[in-house]
């Protein structure tokens, strides 16, 4: 078992279910988004996601458009996306993803990003833009490297491609929750409850749900069906509005929604 | 064949790197269009709407006049400009318009940068009684502000995208945003040879009747295919769409001209196939303006249409394997040819078709006069008199102008033309 597959089914051993936050490395500066992120792990989160910046980001909504915009006109680099991976690893003992869009990954070079993100002690890669059938080479990139590859699944998605999703992924699937982009809603979709019950049927033991979760409350329901709850877009408000701090206090609010 | 590439990869270029949410929708489209294209009622159905409501076919207008610019060589234009709505743009449309009704769809999204293709796409929301929604970057709504008029009276929403570069590469992102969340009911009509398959085919083949209709037109006139095809490339989809029925026509050159806006050695152009490397944007793998790192670069040409920092993927495939060429053409240089064919013809383009003009110009000088080359004169410039009348500082000098200085402007123009023409 991967390191995040271990984090998420302890979590769902001691307590209802993992708790994952994103947040975007470079937001507002790389240093604050190193301590936030060490906030997040010392305050309740089970596995950490990391935003890479990127130009084009169309699976986000506004809050997170506007603070990878930021740290990219700060001059964000990848290479401090693995510095960070480093330090909060060296830090706090809870697995670090990414998240970031194919073509940065593509240019670095699949193998070479693999190899940096494996060193710096990373434990896996989200790709929002990168579906399973077009992934032969990060796929064997993570074979070798034994980092995860986490892979999405939608409620649009046919019961092949859930299965394909199951097939591919591995530390967890990422179940859309909703047919939109990140950002806080005020309510969870029901499509989401579906979904996580027919990746189940796919075979999948290790289903997170994302997009749009933002309150303790939602959480817990989402936890009363799926293996995590996945949190951004609140996270990158709470930072935005009143530093590490007020990410400390929504991840110890959020977390306490993962309590049986 | 070259004519016979269906995608989703054209060599290593195109597939489908979009958020999983939009697979479903993407294999839905691809299945309906390969069913319609085989239905003779939907062939007819567009072809119809092509005599009917487009005004197809289009003509050829051979331009002696203009063509003394370009070392004599025979120029002909087939006059996409003459299309309803003022572009090559309406065809694609029309074609996905029909499509989306065939899927139950009741609500066009477009992206526009210059604002033909979200003018064509809110006339089709029209007449097919459906609802739309153009996004159009800040910057494009700002340049091209009648087109943003047109598509309100036309009955569509034009959201102003305030994002990144404020552009037409936003506007895709915001439009895909868009689909994403509304793809029960809504078609993305992406106006361009670019975007996840099926569109770089799809968008193609609803723009071969150009290039089909321009052969036949040509070899009616002349006798013979012509020695070169050449067009204006942004997204790409005017260039497709004339240059595929030559694919296979070994001895017939195809150009493609970038906007190489203030020169494609400065940092403000938008001459992709040119300046970029391959990569991923919008859905599609193909050559794109890029740092080091992957992020993409905000692109600058003066023409809204083109100024894109990506390109469909059988163009990159094409320049690849060397079937044809892409040069960049300055602002000034498209600009010279815009107001050349003005004055020597008649004919006012568009912006984005003086890129084409202003590379026949160069290609004339260094294929003689015995050659006889093919422009598509994809769209009409009324949509840009603002920034022409700016350009050229015609709202000023209108009142003063005699007709000496029209004339002394006009010679001007020649001479700068033909100094620019030695440099190349």
């Amino acid at each position: 078992m991967s390191a995040v597959e271990v984090a998420i089914a302890q979590a769902n051993r001691d307590r209802a279910g993992a708790l994952i936050g994103y947040l975007p490395v470079g937001f507002p500066t790389v240093a604050e988004s190193i301590e936030a992120a060490v906030a997040l792990a010392e305050n309740g989160v089970d596995v950490i996601e990391l935003g890479l910046p990127y130009s084009d980001p169309v699976m986000d909504g506004p809050a997170i458009q506007k603070a990878t915009q930021l740290a990219l006109t700060n001059g964000f680099r990848l290479q401090d996306g693995f510095d960070a991976v480093a330090e909060i690893t060296s830090r706090v003992s809870t697995p670090v993803v990414l998240m970031s869009y194919w073509n940065p990954i593509m240019q670095y070079g699949v193998d070479r990003f693999a190899d940096e993100l494996k060193a710096a002690g990373g434990a896996g890669i989200i790709t929002p833009d990168l579906v399973s059938d077009e992934a032969a080479d990060w796929i064997a990139a993570s074979e070798r490297t034994g980092l995860d590859r986490i892979f999405l699944a939608a409620p649009s998605s046919s019961d092949e491609r859930l299965v394909r999703a199951v097939e591919a992924s591995t530390g967890f699937v990422y179940a859309v929750s909703t047919m939109g982009i990140t950002g806080a809603r005020s309510d969870v979709d029901i499509a989401a409850k579906t979904l996580v019950a027919r990746l189940r049927e796919a075979g999948s033991t290790s289903a997170c749900v994302g997009l749009g979760i933002s309150t303790a409350e939602q959480v817990r329901e989402v936890l009363t069906y799926a293996d995590g709850a996945i949190v951004g877009s609140v996270f990158v408000s709470a930072l935005s509005s009143g530093g590490v701090d007020a990410v400390a206090k929504t991840a110890a609010s959020l977390s306490t929604g993962t309590l049986a | 064949m070259l004519k016979d590439e269906l995608g989703p990869y054209f060599g290593e270029f195109g597939g489908r790197f979009v958020p999983e949410s939009l697979i479903a929708a993407l294999d839905e489209l691809d299945a309906a269009y390969n069913e319609a294209k085989n239905d003779p009622e939907f062939v007819a159905e567009l072809a119809e709407l092509h005599a009917s409501y487009t005004g197809r076919p289009s003509i050829i207008t051979e331009v002696p006049r203009f063509a003394e610019y370009a070392g004599g060589a025979r120029i002909i234009l087939k006059r996409e400009d003459l299309n309803h709505t003022g572009s090559h743009k309406i065809n694609n449309v029309l074609g996905q318009a029909l499509l989306a009704r065939r899927l139950g769809k009741t609500r066009l999204i477009a992206e526009t940068g210059a604002g033909q293709h979200g003018v064509a796409t809110a006339t089709a929301a029209a007449l097919f009684g459906m609802s739309c929604i153009v996004y159009m970057g800040e910057v494009d709504t700002e340049r091209q502000a009648l087109n943003v008029a047109r598509m309100r009276l036309l009955g569509a929403e034009v959201i102003p995208v305030t994002a990144g570069s404020r552009t037409l590469k936003d506007a895709i992102n915001e439009g895909l945003r868009d689909w994403v969340a509304n793809v029960d009911d809504s078609h993305y009509l992406m106006g361009t040879v670019a975007g996840p398959h099926p569109f770089p085919v799809m968008v193609r083949d609803f723009h071969r009747v150009i290039g089909d209709e321009a052969r036949e037109q040509v070899i009616k006139l002349t006798g013979a295919l012509p020695d070169a095809v050449v067009a204006c490339v942004g997204g790409g989809s005017n260039a497709m769409g004339i240059f595929h029925a030559f694919l296979d026509d070994a001895d017939v050159a195809l150009y493609g001209y970038e906007a190489a806006g203030e020169g494609h050695l400065t940092e403000r152009h938008a001459a992709t196939l040119t300046r970029g490397r391959p990569g991923v944007l919008h859905g599609a793998r193909s050559y794109m303006l890029q740092d080091a790192e992957g992020q993409t670069i905000e692109s600058h040409s003066i023409s809204a249409g083109l100024d894109y920092p990506g390109v469909g993927p059988e163009h990159s495939w094409l320049k690849d394997i060397g079937r044809a060429n892409y040069e960049p053409i300055t602002d000034a240089e498209a600009m010279d040819a815009l107001r050349l064919l003005s004055r020597t013809e008649g004919i006012i383009p568009a912006i984005e078709s003086a890129h084409a003009l202003a590379g026949a110009i160069k290609l004339g000088k260094e294929l003689g006069p015995d050659s006889v080359i093919l422009v598509n004169l994809s769209g009409r410039g009324d949509k840009d008199m603002e920034t022409a009348a700016e350009y050229f500082d015609l709202i000023d000098s209108a009142e003063k102008a005699s007709a000496e200085d029209r004339k002394a402007s006009d010679k001007k123009a020649a001479d700068e033309q033909n100094a620019a023409g030695n440099k190349s």
